[in-house]
């Protein structure tokens, strides 16, 4: 029983309440079930998650590498579009 | 001994999980993909874990100064009291995921009654172990229904592997002495209340799973009472190894 047919998944796990999923990293699965399985088996034996997302890799659409002059660039200079002009108070976590 | 019965009693718990978790062990760097190698030496690890608990227990109550160590690791074949079924060997993938859902499910089932046992260590063990016994029966489930409504050369290994360990299901029902008398005493587990559940839930997988329940009516038995397959020896030298060239060695 080979690996070789069994698609690519990304896994996603979110560490603890309030946090977003994080991605972090890929297996191989037949279907969903056994991605969240195999998920939970391989990234979370550390406790490391208390949720997990599982999508199949060829569901992710990427932007290409040789457009990031046109896509990214342009944000470069435009340092009035981030928020760091008002003070957060300190009870205001993960920002 | 004052309390042997006990002693026994927790040695006929304890040694399953240890014997199947050995098993499961060796699939460390030889499973069959990356990811169900870790999960294979996760429910590895899971029960090592268990046993720890219930030699621990043991070694206070042997009173005779030995360690968890010494009672896992320096009994001679003819004292392990593992049921046979726990002892055979990774054929291949299917025969160990045939084996593994045999097991968990009267694991699961036994763990739910230990856990009303009138002994609060014995009761706190089956506590934690729950959760992980769940989630091995769901994992070995799952395997037993992918492969047996698999391909057809999927079928047939998980078939060959139920027909071949289901001569050894029964005996996950015998009592020995000491099982009766700590039943008596509301410690243990009235294991042949669990048959009936046991087949059931069984019989329930395999035809989910479009394979055949074996008719055969004749069933091994022996490993409770230490009188095992030849596998267990082989089993046994490699689990020793350590102790036995290195005495009192510790991690």
């Amino acid at each position: 029983m080979g690996t070789k047919n069994w698609p690519l998944w990304e896994v996603f796990v979110r560490s603890k309440n309030g946090l977003e999923h994080r991605h972090f990293g890929s297996l191989h699965a037949a279907d969903a079930e056994m991605a969240l399985e195999n998920a939970r088996d391989v990234y979370t034996r550390r406790n490391e998650g208390i949720s997990i997302w599982v999508v199949e890799s060829k569901n992710i659409t990427a932007s290409n590498p040789e457009h990031n002059g046109e896509l990214f660039e342009p944000a470069q200079d435009k340092v009035y579009r981030h928020p760091t002009f008002y003070d957060l108070p300190d009870e205001v976590k993960y920002m | 001994m004052k309390n042997e019965n006990l002693y026994k009693y927790i040695l006929g718990v304890a040694d399953n999980s240890l014997i199947l978790g050995q098993r499961m062990g060796e699939l460390c760097g030889h499973g069959p993909s990356l990811e169900t190698d870790i999960a294979c030496t996760n429910i590895s690890l899971d029960l090592f874990g268990q046993v720890r608990n219930y030699y621990q227990y043991a070694a206070k109550i042997s009173g005779d100064g030995r360690s968890e160590d010494d009672i896992a690791m320096l009994r001679k074949e003819r004292e392990y009291v593992n049921v046979l079924l726990v002892e055979q060997p990774n054929t291949d993938f299917a025969y160990t995921m045939a084996r593994q859902f045999l097991f968990d499910v009267y694991h699961l089932l036994f763990l739910r009654e230990l856990e009303k046992s009138k002994d609060l260590t014995l009761s706190a063990i089956a506590t934690k172990s729950i959760k992980e016994v769940s989630y091995h029966q769901r994992f070995s489930s799952d395997w037993v229904k992918r492969l047996g409504d698999g391909t057809q050369e999927s079928h047939e290994k998980m078939q060959d592997g139920i027909d071949d360990l289901w001569t050894y299901t029964d005996e996950l029902f015998h009592q020995t002495k000491a099982d009766k008398a700590m039943v008596e005493e509301g410690i243990g587990v009235d294991v042949t209340k669990l048959k009936d559940k046991y087949y059931q839930l069984v019989d329930g997988v395999l035809e989910e799973s479009t394979l055949t329940i074996p008719e055969s009516k004749w069933f091994q038995k022996g490993g409770k009472e230490g009188i095992h397959t030849e596998h267990l020896g082989y089993l046994l030298s490699e689990l020793q190894y350590m102790q036995r060239a290195y005495p009192k060695m510790e991690w």
